[in-house]
């Protein structure tokens, strides 16, 4: 089982993503944003960061990078990938998934343990959790509010290709403006999710806020050995 | 128009200043008291170099001879650390005070390097730039070692929390060091946040980076090998930063060149985020001989020093320097402070493969010259000679001062004026509401508004930050050996003993790394005191570092370096002197450390240490009564070690369920927050245990609260753990004082809050002042 973590200059969490790879039984494999060379792995993470300084907009450089003229058609021929916080507005810029990411309503930078409900349990990175499940991980950003038209929004619902929800605070708040509390979505196949918290710090025990983040690996490694044992 | 006549229209070109030109033109008037040198200092460097400096020269001199750089007036006391310095301590040194940062061995083959500096100045005139260019410049300082660094910590200090300036100044600074912290990706993991009248006009912007490497990879600033090439790398040299020198700039190039330049720097993480990852790359490829930071005094500083610890001279072509701004000056480009550059030493055989690494991650690199024979650093400027110096005059050998020193005049009735005279709540109902006051004042109030605008996770190794007493980090992924660190200083305690406070800022940052359960093992120091001129000023500085000296040498934990921030004053009024230590500890398995808060029912809870009656300068006094004076609480030190043992060890036997360092606001505050981390309450029914007066009679309710005696922590143990405790407790004092569980903080007799409530009065004050 080998995934493929994508560095970008200026991407930050390309380590922690590898080590949860590696925690959850799997082989990370270092691609380079220079080279349109995937390496033949079974899925992609694309790591949070600020990838080129996140200079014009987030994410809108590095979807110009050698190494998505590789991701794209493979994501949309089914292979799984998952972007993470910086990856998932790379994820938006590439139009693999719909909608965008914008300042935090309240202008600030947020790190906090986040409680999510997990909406979606049978997308490649979340069948080991269940539908309704509440999950803490790490949201950390300055950008994170999720936008897309009514029309998009209706359309992700309808499909239940909304992956992730904030538990919202007690005025019914979520922690930066998205839209319907959205937190993560999933391409109408199921193989792109994306979302802005970061399961990868909550995979290891004293480290992060929770355990709850082992599922996101978990999951694509039980899938991808199931189908290579049924291939 | 023809060519001729824009070649007579054209301004004439001013005269290069070159050596041969100021050789021969010796009463040319120089700015050097614009730029901030004396006239004996001028003098000197007359007489160092036999002739009169050219402007580059003087300008190389006048930022090299600054207070920032050359520690003029502080730099006579400093032999107090090797004074201070036994053969033990230095054994924990791989590199002592003098290098970028001083690196000490943590055991396995890992060497860490950390380091505090100030950058406060600049986050007053510009809080953001200012701020975020403090934490890329420590960075800096760490990675010059051959370290990766591993977490940031930002001790702050404001004027007054509702002071307009202070509403302009602290967004703007937690948003720089956040800005540039996160994305750089260095997890922030703790710091101060304090807030006294005394900072209203000089914010104290503090800046630490801890760093990590194996022993065989510490790298120094030196160039050495003849012929060896010398490399500027990284972002290209513009205009800012030039502080001074706007002067020089407007008056000898006013036709047409740079004018007014920005004093503060322009920071750019993400070019610094892959500058960190090309040198550790240009490491690990061993291509590398030398290797120094460019911060202050930019190219001026990273020449002379590397030439100065070399062991021979330096060659230098100064127009190969890229520029941002083309009009750039020579002595301009010497003074640039432009961020996120660095200087490399390389043997010729190795410059292909150090380019070829420089070319994988976009950074831009150029030979700007190379290391030579004799004593001399040689700058040129299109082939003619503009500076030649020997780089040791530059760098090491500037002035030192012995300024006049005098305990200040004030200090008796300050230490007469105590906080006995002050009224005390008498009733179980006062002395709630007074700590639901504290709880909600400026210095105790829940920080998260701020400490959330940083990343603590990134690296995925922190194990402990914010609010907890220390920031916690793995080093060693495999076996889990990492370190903790702490900063404090109470200022008032300075204020009223700087000898004593000095020693208790240095207390209480071991006891934070020992109540995490790492063993203390380094120190670093950031100095921010008035304006040396004044001789109360000069006495404070000196009685501080006395203290620390004297106080690390019984404690057994080196300096291993730090800074001096002089000149924190407005008119006559200087801060409180505020010598901010930073203590580093070790641990073999920092996933046994010890958080701060109660997590779990009937969980005993023992208070470890001697309370006496000690509300001078504290907290309480501040708050309540606006009062400061008198004598800061005992210095113990033989309690302060025995305490850290006992922390050290019952964190290692892994029994502790929580323990929390008692400083500011004493009992009932580590209490409250203890309960409100992670909303387990908590029965306090010892409270006539906590300590007895004079006559041996135990302390009233208030005073056994609110002391603020040194050498204590709370420490809570499961039921089943509490033999094991008392047995390593040996002779440390202790009394178990409670039982945790509940949703109250509730002390028998005297008050119950509930974490409700306590928490509303602790998260209320910044969201007030700063909005949600």
């Amino acid at each position: 089982m080998r995934i493929g973590v994508v560095t970008f200059p200026g991407s930050l969490d390309d380590r922690d993503a590898a080590r949860a790879v590696r925690e959850c039984g799997g082989e990370a494999v270092a691609l380079w944003h220079g080279d349109a060379d995937l390496k033949g792995v079974d899925a992609v993470i694309l790591p949070g960061g600020f990838s080129y300084g996140d200079y014009l907009r987030c994410g809108a450089i590095a979807r110009f990078a050698p190494v998505m003229d590789a991701l794209v058609p493979a994501a949309k021929g089914g292979l799984p990938v998952l972007g993470i916080c910086n990856g998932f507005q790379v994820l938006t810029e590439s139009h693999l998934l719909p909608g965008a990411l914008i300042r935090n309503d309240h202008r600030k930078f947020n790190c906090v343990d986040q409680r999510l409900v997990v909406e979606n349990a049978s997308t490649a990175w979340t069948s080991d959790f269940e539908a309704g499940q509440e999950i803490t991980i790490v949201l950390k950003n300055g950008e994170g509010g999720y936008v897309a038209d009514e029309r998009t929004l209706d359309e992700l619902e309808g499909e239940g290709r909304v992956v992730f929800r904030y538990v919202t605070d007690a005025e019914g708040r979520n922690p930066n403006g998205s839209y319907r509390d959205i937190a993560g979505i999933t391409n109408e196949r199921g193989n792109v999710v994306g979302l802005m918290p970061h399961p990868e710090h909550a995979v290891e025990a004293g480290y992060g806020p929770s355990l709850d983040g082992r599922g996101f690996f978990t999951s694509i490694i039980t899938q991808t050995l199931e189908s290579a044992a049924n291939a | 128009m023809s060519d001729t006549q824009t070649v007579q229209q054209a301004p004439a070109a001013p005269v290069l200043d070159t050596v041969e030109h100021a050789a021969g033109t010796p009463d040319v008037e120089q700015p050097w008291a614009e730029l901030g040198l004396k006239p004996d200092e001028y003098a000197n460097i007359r007489e160092i170099i036999g002739r009169r400096p050219t402007i580059a020269e003087l300008a190389m001199y006048s930022v090299m001879w600054s207070e920032h750089c050359s520690y003029k007036s502080s730099k006579i006391h400093f032999k107090l650390w090797g004074e201070n310095t036994t053969d033990e301590m230095r054994e924990k040194l791989l590199v002592g005070i003098g290098e970028n940062a001083g690196v000490v061995d943590i055991g396995d083959g890992w060497a860490v390097t950390f380091k505090v500096e100030s950058h406060n100045h600049p986050s007053y005139i510009e809080p953001y730039q200012g701020a975020a260019t403090g934490v890329g410049g420590i960075i800096r300082d760490i990675m010059s070692m051959g370290a990766r660094p591993i977490a940031v910590m930002d001790p702050l200090r404001f004027g007054n929390l509702h002071h307009p300036d202070t509403q302009r100044v602290l967004p703007g600074v937690v948003a720089g060091v956040g800005g540039y912290g996160n994305c750089i990706g260095l997890p922030n993991i703790g710091g101060e946040v304090v807030f006294d009248d005394c900072y209203q006009g000089n914010p104290l912007v503090n800046a630490l980076c801890v760093g990590a490497m194996r022993v065989e990879d510490i790298h120094l600033a030196k160039a050495s090998g003849v012929g060896n090439k010398v490399i500027l790398f990284g972002a290209k040299t513009g205009g800012d930063g030039i502080g001074g020198v706007s002067v020089l700039a407007s008056e000898t190039f006013d036709e047409g060149g740079p004018t007014k330049r920005p004093a503060v720097q322009v920071g750019d993480p993400f070019a610094e985020k892959v500058l960190i990852e090309c040198c550790l790359d240009l490491y690990k490829a061993g291509v590398v001989d030398g290797i120094q930071d460019l911060g202050g005094a930019g190219l001026s500083c990273a020449t002379s020093e590397l030439a100065s610890n070399g062991d021979g001279g330096m060659q230098v072509e100064l127009e190969l320097v890229p520029l941002r701004d083309a009009s750039l000056q020579p002595q301009e480009i010497l003074m640039s402070e432009s961020q996120e550059r660095m200087m490399a030493v390389v043997e010729p055989k190795h410059l292909d493969e150090f380019m070829a690494i420089t070319d994988k991650w976009d950074v831009e690199a150029t030979v700007i010259g190379e290391v030579t024979d004799g004593e001399h650093l040689v700058i040129t400027w299109h082939g003619e000679t503009i500076v030649d110096v020997p780089p040791r005059s530059v760098a090491h050998e500037g002035p030192t001062y012995d300024r006049p020193l005098a305990r200040p005049a004030y200090l008796d009735e300050l230490n007469a004026s105590g906080a006995a005279s002050l009224g005390r709540p008498e009733t179980g109902d006062d002395i709630r509401a007074q700590l639901l006051t504290l709880l909600g004042s400026p210095n105790l109030c829940d920080k998260s508004w701020i400490t959330d605008q940083y990343d603590r996770y990134v690296l995925g190794n922190t194990a402990l930050a914010q609010p907890d007493d220390s920031g916690v980090v793995r080093v060693d992924e495999e076996t889990g050996r990492g370190v903790a660190v702490s900063t404090d200083c109470n200022g008032r305690f300075a204020k009223l003993d700087p000898y004593a406070g000095a020693q208790l800022a240095l207390a209480e940052a071991y006891r934070n790394v020992a109540t995490a359960g790492a063993a203390p093992l380094a120190v670093t120091d950031c100095l921010n005191f008035g304006s040396p001129e004044d001789p109360g000023v000069m006495w404070q500085f000196r009685e501080a570092i006395r203290g620390i000296a004297e106080g690390c040498k019984f404690l057994g934990i080196p300096v291993t370096g730090g800074n001096v921030s002089f000149y924190n004053q407005t008119g006559d009024v200087a801060i409180h002197p505020t010598p901010v230590i930073g203590v580093l500890g070790v641990m073999d398995d920092v996933s046994k450390r010890s958080g701060s808060g109660f997590r779990s029912e009937d969980a005993h809870v023992y208070l470890l240490g001697t309370t006496r009656d000690e509300l001078d300068g504290s907290e309480w006094a501040h708050v309540v009564h606006k009062h400061l004076g008198g004598h800061p609480p005992k210095v113990d030190l033989a309690a302060e070690q025995a305490l850290g043992r006992v922390l050290v060890e019952a964190a290692r036997a892994g029994i502790v369920e929580a323990a929390h360092d008692l400083s500011e606001g004493g009992l009932a505050i580590a209490l409250a927050e203890a309960c409100m981390r992670h909303g387990v309450g908590v029965t306090i029914d010892g409270l006539d245990r906590v300590g007895v007066d004079d006559e041996g009679n135990a302390l009233d309710a208030f005073t056994a609260l609110f002391s603020e005696s040194s050498a204590r922590a709370l420490v809570a143990v499961p039921a089943g753990h509490a033999a094991e405790l008392e047995a390593l407790l040996g002779d440390v004092p202790h009394a178990r004082i409670g039982v945790t569980g509940g949703r109250d903080l509730e002390v028998t007799g005297v008050f119950t809050a509930s974490i409700a409530e306590l928490k509303a009065a602790h998260e209320f004050t910044l969201p007030a002042v700063f909005g949600a």
